[in-house]
């Protein structure tokens, strides 16, 4: 029982910063990075009237018919 | 003022507690209550408690007692772990074991979701009605279609997983 808070609170002290770091990483490498991938590759050769082009042919809007 | 009025007439003798009104009877001396005492606890944090485990000795355990305020040296292992008793409960060794409740709460839990899962099929069988009709394969798949139109989600969502040179889901 010797040390006893302090063993425990050292033991809990780093655990914590260990996963929150943990955690944080997974984060930003499982999803945050991805993310930003993604959206870099969907506008790199993104051309939005082509986009509206086809949508329009499409039929989606109300106030540009496909005519 | 009218309360203190009141209370001057009433005397303050004739307000008493259960336990004055006992006392009266005992000297003026009132028995402790169990709860106001202090208590023995096994707990890891807390080596030497307030009180000793074993209150009332019997006559055996006086005389060890008795033993005991003479040389150590003159005591038995036995008569070391009796002494031993009396002050505590558990060893440590006894406190810190675990175990099996997990095992009852763990299939205790099961249990009740089973049971929910039970009463949540029979109501699907016997008590709801039909689903609506943007259910069917027909409405989901013109909707579907609408939302890719529409270019919904097209970054990382339901149109970034569609092939629009092949018409068809990406692999």
């Amino acid at each position: 029982m010797r040390r006893l808070l302090a063993r425990r609170m050292k033991f809990h002290l780093f655990g914590a910063f260990f996963v929150s770091l943990g955690c944080a990483a997974l984060y930003k490498f499982g999803i945050a990075e991805p993310r930003k991938r993604a959206y870099a590759e969907f506008y790199k050769n993104y051309d939005p009237m082509k986009d509206f082009e086809t949508m329009k042919a499409a039929g989606v809007f109300e106030c540009a018919p496909p005519k | 003022m009218l309360a203190s009025r009141v209370f001057s007439l009433v005397g303050r003798r004739s307000i008493c507690t259960s336990l004055c009104l006992r006392a009266h009877g005992h000297a003026g001396v009132v028995k402790a209550e169990d709860y106001t005492l202090p208590v023995y606890v096994d707990r890891r944090d807390m080596p030497l408690p307030e009180v000793a485990f074993v209150r009332d000795l019997s006559a055996q355990q006086k005389a060890l007692k008795e033993k005991e305020k003479a040389s150590w040296t003159a005591l038995s292992v036995d008569e070391k772990v009796e002494l031993y008793r009396i002050k505590f409960n558990e060893t440590y060794a006894e406190m810190n074991k675990g175990t099996n409740e997990w095992k009852t709460v763990l299939g205790g839990v099961l249990f009740f979701l089973g049971l929910s899962g039970v009463i949540l099929i029979w109501q699907k069988h016997f008590m709801y009605g039909p689903i609506p009709h943007t259910f069917s394969e027909e409405w989901v798949s013109a909707q579907t279609k609408r939302m890719l139109d529409m270019r919904v989600n097209p970054v990382e969502g339901i149109s970034a997983q569609w092939d629009y040179e092949k018409n068809e889901w990406k692999k």
